[in-house]
């Protein structure tokens, strides 16, 4: 089975969050770029495929070369190639479109990625690229087992889990639980070495027509400094969520 | 024109976030000068309760192939339906995962996890959540048709009480419009509060020393009618359910007030709350992280403050 794996190259968790000036932008100075943490489940569970089923695995983003060094992590945990789609990742149809055709193209049975990035939260890009294709689409899958053509994949719902079937071609989107934190691989020296010479091929974006626009940023207002109430006089924490804060 | 909304609902009960999605709808619609039609789904539920958040029109759905949620067969009702400019989605698990479809479906363009109300309606200008919380994106949609979905516990239930009328609607949707189909569907006791619907929540971490522990922190919830939550660490050694887990990787939620007992407040951890109201920290170490980021704060034992603090909330409660 062909998996191709759609990875985002994000500010680290920790990265301290900034805008430029003129609040156009994020503001990369001196931020550390890492693979989208719901990202990592999705690449974990196609290289178990591939160690399992012999599943050949391609990984794809969409960025300038800035975003290479994340793509050769990909390649060092065990993707077989990567494809960098040569444009800056604007909106989430463009990067949609980029992706579906890419997918179409290299006919992939099994579409993987995060179900959100960290930085923009648009959640939107797995379901438009299910969309743009036709294809099944589960979202939020924190279970996924593959025999042949057919695919049982777990989905959590409000309150409890969903099991769903389908067949090949299907867009899944995974999040924690699809493989466990202590099952996520991290690249080994050996990986590291191999992926140098892994193919990693630039294309060029197939140009869309957007009507979302970003007019800017701003940070949220800051909390203030904490009030400290005495343990010795926990009714007064009681009295402030009630009277202060207005919240009980 | 009318705005749509999909009025979610669990066991033919709407959701709050349904509620949520149908004010946004009404605040898109004050400036606007249209009307807001909500599509409900399977609904044993009054309409009286979608009135009371400006819902003027309600078209009821009753069909066995939505039985189960498919995002395309929903999808597909929901473009069906349409008739205006604007549809409303809450960015619940399935209306996060219906827009995507239902945007292309209506050649429209697709603005997810509003946090307010728009500034403006020529062009649609609203700000949405980014960088996990860190930061608050404002977007405008040039022009045409948009899908929209409402981030949860962001823009709040608003009541705009109207008289509506309901509808029954038929839709041309069958199980072959399921691309993906539900084997079995498992839930546990509804009785417990949505994580992501609550208001207030109480959460607890690695300070709680054992799941044994959890008694009075399920007791606090029980008090104050609070969903309760935990760190990752916890959840990862399986003190606690991993549908509790909030944070980077896990849910991220917004009540009115959070409530954490013995959490560090690692940034992992921030990112799933920071959005909360109201942040109230209880840890025996002074330099915890999370005092920075609280509104509120107690240093010292868990084990004597929390009992405490249930006895003053029983008392406030009356």
């Amino acid at each position: 089975m062909k998996v191709l794996v759609c990875i985002s190259s994000v500010p680290d968790t920790t990265a301290k969050i900034n805008f430029t000036g003129d609040g156009k932008e994020f503001d990369k100075n001196g931020v550390q770029f890492v693979i989208n943490p719901h990202d990592e489940f999705s690449l974990t569970r196609a290289v178990q495929l591939q160690e399992t089923q012999g599943a050949k695995i391609t990984v794809i983003t969409v960025g300038d070369a800035s975003v290479e060094p994340v793509m050769r992590k990909a390649l060092a945990i065990g993707a077989d190639d990567a494809i960098r789609v040569n444009a800056d990742a604007r909106d989430h149809f463009f990067v949609a479109t980029q992706i579906a055709k890419v997918a179409k193209e290299g006919g992939y049975d099994l579409i993987l990625t995060g179900k959100e990035s960290i930085d923009y939260n648009g959640g939107a890009v797995p379901g438009l690229v299910a969309g743009l294709l036709d294809y099944g689409f589960i979202n939020g899958c924190v279970g996924l087992t593959v025999n042949g053509t057919s695919v049982e994949a777990v989905r959590e719902i409000d309150g409890g889990k969903e099991t769903l079937s389908g067949e090949f071609p299907l867009v899944i989107a995974g999040q924690k639980g699809l493989v466990e934190e202590t099952e996520l691989r991290i690249p080994n020296m050996r990986g590291i070495m191999a992926a140098r010479t892994k193919p990693l091929n630039v294309v060029e974006a197939e140009q869309t027509e957007s009507k979302l626009k970003v007019v800017g940023y701003v940070k949220p207002p800051s909390r203030g400094n904490v009030t400290l109430i005495d343990k010795d006089n926990v009714a007064e924490l009681v009295r402030l969520l009630h009277e202060e804060a207005k919240v009980i | 024109m009318a705005i749509l909304v999909y009025a979610e609902s669990h066991d033919g009960q709407y959701k709050k976030a349904a509620f949520e999605a149908v004010s946004y709808a009404k605040s898109i619609a004050d400036k606007s000068g249209d009307t807001v039609t909500a599509v409900a789904i399977n609904v044993t539920d009054s309409s009286d309760s979608l009135y009371k958040y400006g819902a003027n029109k309600v078209l009821k759905v009753s069909n066995d192939a939505l039985k189960n949620f498919s995002p395309n067969a929903y999808a597909k009702v929901l473009a069906e339906l349409h008739d205006g400019e604007t549809i409303v989605l809450p960015s619940t698990n399935d209306g996060a995962t219906i827009a995507p479809l239902l945007a292309l479906k209506t050649n429209a363009t697709l603005v997810t996890n509003l946090i307010a109300a728009p500034s403006n309606v020529s062009p649609f200008t609203a700000d949405r959540k980014a960088f996990s919380g860190k930061g608050i994106e404002t977007i405008e949609v040039t022009g045409g048709p948009k899908v929209l979905t409402v981030l949860q516990n962001a823009f709040g239930l608003k009541e705009n009480p109207v008289s509506g009328t309901e509808e029954t609607a038929s839709v041309s949707v069958s199980d072959a419009d399921a691309k993906v189909k539900v084997t079995k569907v498992e839930q546990k006791s509804s009785d417990k509060i949505d994580l992501k619907e609550a208001e207030i929540v109480v959460s607890a971490g690695r300070g709680m020393k054992g799941p044994e522990n959890w008694g009075m922190i399920e007791e606090m919830a029980n008090i104050l009618g609070a969903a309760t939550a935990c760190s990752k660490p916890v959840a990862d050694i399986h003190w606690r359910p991993h549908e509790e887990h909030v944070g980077q990787t896990g849910k991220a939620i917004a009540p009115k007030l959070y409530i954490a007992v013995g959490i560090s407040g690692a940034i992992q951890h921030l990112a799933g709350v920071n959005s909360s109201k109201t942040i109230v920290v209880i840890n025996s170490d002074p330099e915890a992280p999370f005092f920075k980021s609280a509104d509120y704060g107690i240093v010292g034992d868990a084990f004597e403050i929390v009992p405490k603090l249930n006895e003053e909330l029983r008392k406030f409660k009356g």
